[in-house]
């Protein structure tokens, strides 16, 4: 009975013979029945490129299209097993535009095979490889310098390709190189030392994949887990199902949900095969707490040190799909149960694979991987890749098609995020990183006639064009309605004021940009409602337009009403209008359209940072 | 026929501990429960492929373990052809009745009414009408939108390329240069309007995988699996069990009591059996250890042609 379970991935370039090595495994494992067997003989006589001989190759090439084409065109799992192990093989493309096919066999393998023809050596195809490999976490490889007969299995070939190899690979930091001379085809150096090769002394393939240490996903870290699921059975059972990712938990530890900080013991660790003491990394079980804690589908549970939580995060991307990844586009990131908005807000610059170097780039295409800083709508719970493979990775999902379109490897916290980086509930900044946008108040001050409605009447059109979330706030409006029990006399014109001030805050809150078009003829009130919010979010502007000027206009009829004397406590009239001192933005409006007003405010948000 | 059930299948009581379950068997069990679970966490209304098969069986056991103590928390639907083996439906009955699973069972009406049949049919025909097409009614009419199946990606050479969670286009169409990649253990479950899933939770489970874990956690499953005396005919090659008197004999075909059991369970002309002298569990991982002949060769359906598994994927069968 095999003792372990190794995941393996194949690459090469498309004639190195990569089908051959993987047919010849399984035949030499006993894989291959006797129908199969047959077919492929019948097979190697209608396609086979091995002339006269049975080609081992035809047993993996598996679609049609594919076999039409003569290429492996998508990444395919083959499974084997000696009486030491259970092999799951990920044989990925060699071709160039399937890098991320391999990116995929990459991510679960233990170790990765690096097919070379030995007249080629070490090619460019195989450097962009091993890089991808290594940046999947791959730390082991198996150099499988194929074709040795056909450079007469002379032993200086197969050292300079080794010593190539090696040199090349100290650029992935610790890495292990298990170099081996084989014959696909005929089985040299497969399943037992060939007797062409006396000179060389290490394992045969077989053998090395045998002895080759499973790879950690982070397993030997502190216990942590991803919450599959809430289970419910009868009244009392409640239990939170999860494959364990790393380190162990006992009945009796201490535990935290790491996004709320909240923790609880526990109590039984649940399988359908009876209850565990403890629970190890891999093992997929269902934990009892108490007391019991609100814990959804998504949430981490770990013992201390806890992993890190972030809505910004620098990360390596790989990319996809044929449309590109664009800055600043909203998209779909996948961590284990959980689903969160957000965009790459800034690409920093794309990694050239063949050179290593670094280009800069406003978008990545399809197979390139670029360093980025992802904004997400909500804070997840994350830790490094290459410390912690299952919180340090995602999926990137495009909103329509819904399709997978990249791969992000999570390097850090980027730094800007730890500004707010406790703020763990859904506050403002989330719910206005939901809609692309900062929240703020524009509170539109002036006389009465000044233009503050048809100004800020225009600004929030504009908004509204750029996609932004608004909401207009209108003194006569909130009059007729919320404060429709309020009059004019000083005690009312606070609580107007004030309700006013409140309700654009809880605007604010919901992540939207307020505009308020209010007469606020004093200053203390104004004062008010800019307290009621954060220090950058409340913009006065002050509506400037001289008072001849309103009162020439007087589009409701108001001034010639309070100089008759028919209302009292006018602004402007017969009451004071307190000007800003110093406003955020100063409209003056005389001689100007109020068009061009609105384009000055477009042009003030932007410098603020309120839209980009 | 009940009590020839009782007799074959060793039924798991409540728990048993398994100190031996092999490491790697360990391993995929694990890896099996956590896709069952992201599927139900993922989609709205899943339902779990139950074709009475052995990687049925251990789909069940597993599906029972992920959601333990609670029930399954999905339907379990059957597609009847109305061809399967007697003991089959028997067997399926009283599992569900045992496990307190919710059954739904589905027969492509426009197929009975025509009497659709793998007797005076050809195999494709009957495999379209009364399989995919009986699917897909099932799943449109139940408005799944992920069906959970234990396909393995070694059965046959185009699965080796399915992905865990496999998108279907609108129509359930499966388009192999259309596949999501899928990276660690993060499923894609999201789906564009009109888009289903399959689930296929034991993908990298191989035979002996399914029959060592049937042995060590002791999974019921139908006796046909196991070898006996029974009623046969050789056409074309191979053993026809004869079950019910649907089956018309051809003119110089000798009805003959032979020692056989399946590797692969099927509708039963589609379906022969192999001379076998493996009566238990024990046996039957022996002799799958030992095998020189390849699972669904025992299914006539996947002769049609070559590739011909592919063309029926890309029309929507499983």
């Amino acid at each position: 009975m095999p003792d372990s379970l190794l995941r393996v991935l194949t690459c090469g370039s498309v004639d190195d013979g990569k089908s051959s090595l993987i047919g010849r495994l399984l035949f030499e494992c006993g894989t291959v029945p006797d129908d199969v067997m047959r077919t492929l003989v019948r097979d190697s006589r209608r396609f086979g490129t091995v002339k006269g001989r049975v080609d081992y190759a035809l047993l993996v090439d598996g679609l049609a299209a594919e076999r039409e084409q003569g290429i492996t065109i998508d990444v395919a799992y083959r499974y084997f097993q000696t009486d030491r192990r259970r092999f799951i093989l990920a044989d990925t493309p060699g071709h160039e535009q399937y890098t991320r096919n391999m990116a995929s066999g990459a991510s679960n393998a233990d170790i990765a095979i690096l097919l070379v023809d030995a007249r080629k050596g070490v090619l460019q195809q195989t450097r962009r490889h091993a890089t991808v490999a290594a940046m999947f976490g791959i730390s082991h490889f198996i150099l499988a310098v194929n074709k040795m007969d056909l450079v007469g299995f002379d032993r200086a070939v197969y050292e300079e390709i080794t010593e190539d190899f090696i040199t090349f690979s100290e650029n992935f930091g610790t890495v292990r190189t298990t170099s081996i001379p084989i014959c696909a085809r005929d089985g040299d150096n497969i399943t037992a030392r060939s007797a062409h090769m006396p000179w060389y002394m290490g394992p045969a393939l077989l053998e090395a994949l045998e002895r080759a240490e499973p790879r950690d996903h982070g397993r030997s870290g502190p216990f942590r887990m991803h919450v599959q699921g809430v289970i419910r059975a009868g009244a009392d059972f409640r239990g939170y199902t999860g494959t364990i990712s790393s380190g162990s938990v006992r009945c009796g530890a201490r535990i935290t949900n790491v996004i709320s900080r909240v923790s609880a013991q526990v109590e039984r660790i649940v399988t359908m095969d009876g209850d565990l003491e403890t629970g190890h990394a891999g093992d997929a079980v269902t934990l009892v707490l108490r007391p019991e804690i609100d814990i959804s589908r998504g949430d981490v549970l770990s013992d201390s040190p806890l992993p890190q939580i972030g809505d910004r995060l620098a990360a390596q991307v790989m990319w996809f799909d044929d449309a590109p990844l664009i800055q600043g586009r909203d998209y779909l990131f996948m961590f284990r149960g959980r689903v969160v908005g957000g965009s790459v807000s800034d690409i920093t610059h794309r990694l050239d694979i063949d050179t290593r170097g670094e280009i800069p780039a406003r978008e990545l295409r399809i197979n390139e991987v670029g360093h980025v800083t992802i904004s997400l709508a909500q804070p997840v719970v994350f830790e490094p890749y290459r410390l912690a493979p299952d919180l340090g990775s995602a999926i990137i999902i495009d909103r329509m098609t819904r399709n997978t379109v990249g791969a992000a490897l999570i390097e850090r916290a980027d730094q800007a995020s730890n500004l707010h980086a406790q703020h763990l509930d859904i506050d403002k900044h989330a719910r206005a990183a939901l809609k692309g946008q900062r929240p703020a108040v524009l509170w539109f001050t002036g006389l009465s006639g000044a233009g503050k409605s048809t100004v800020a009447n225009l600004v929030e059109g504009r908004l509204h064009m750029l996609g932004r979330h608004t909401m207009m706030l209108d003194g006569d409006n909130v009059r007729q309605g919320l404060n429709r029990d309020l009059g004019f006399n000083e005690a009312d014109r606070v609580e107007n004021i004030r309700r006013i001030a409140e309700v654009a805050k809880l605007f604010v809150d919901a992540g939207l940009i307020v505009l308020v078009s209010f007469i606020s003829p004093y200053r203390a009130e104004r004062m008010l409602a800019r307290e009621r919010v954060q220090e950058g979010e409340f913009i006065e502007i002050h509506v400037d337009t001289p008072i001849e000027e309103c009162r020439r206009r007087d589009p409701k009829g108001l001034y010639a009403k309070a100089y008759a004397g028919q209302i009292r406590n006018f602004t402007g009239v017969d009451a004071p209008y307190e000007e800003p001192e110093d406003p955020e933005i100063h409209l003056q409006t005389i001689g100007r359209a109020a068009e061009a007003l609105a384009e000055q405010i477009i042009r003030e948000l932007r410098v603020r940072g309120i839209i980009d | 026929m009940l009590s020839d059930i009782q007799a074959s299948a060793d039924w798991v009581g409540a728990v048993q501990r398994r100190p031996g379950l092999a490491p790697h068997l360990r391993a995929l069990e694990a890896e099996s429960i956590h896709i069952m679970r992201d599927a139900a966490g993922q989609v709205r209304r899943p339902v779990l492929l139950y074709s009475i098969g052995k990687d049925s069986s251990v789909l069940l056991h597993l599906a029972q373990k992920a959601f333990y103590p609670a029930p399954i928390p999905f339907p379990l639907l059957h597609i009847d052809t109305t061809w399967k083996f007697r003991e089959m439906i028997v067997f399926r009955n009283e599992l569900v009745r045992r496990i307190g699973a919710e059954l739904r069972v589905h027969t492509n009406p426009e197929g009975l009414r025509q009497n659709i049949n793998p007797v005076e049919h050809d195999s494709a025909t009957y495999n379209k009408i009364m399989k995919t097409d009986a699917l897909k009614q099932a799943l449109n009419q139940g408005q799944y939108d992920a069906a959970i199946g234990g396909a393995r990606r070694d059965e046959e050479r185009s699965r080796a390329k399915e992905r865990v969670f496999s998108v279907r286009a609108p129509g359930q169409v499966w388009d192999p240069k259309r596949q999501r990649p899928e990276l660690w253990n993060l499923y894609n479950g999201q789906l564009a309007p009109g888009e289903t899933l399959r689930v296929f939770p034991l993908s990298n489970w191989t035979e002996l995988d399914v029959w060592t874990y049937i042995q060590a956690e002791r999974i019921p499953i139908v006796s046909l699996y196991f070898a006996a005396m029974r009623r046969t005919i050789e056409r074309d090659g191979t053993l026809i069990v004869l079950d019910d008197e649907r089956l018309k004999l051809r003119p110089g075909e000798q009805v003959q009591e032979r020692m056989v059991r399946f590797r692969s369970l099927g509708c039963y002309p589609l379906c022969a059996a192999i001379p076998s002298e493996a009566r238990t569990i024990d046996d039957i991982v022996s002799e799958t250890r030992a095998a020189r002949i390849s699972e669904r060769s025992g299914r006539l359906i996947d002769y049609d042609e070559d590739a011909s598994m592919e063309r029926k994927k890309q029309e929507g069968y499983f």
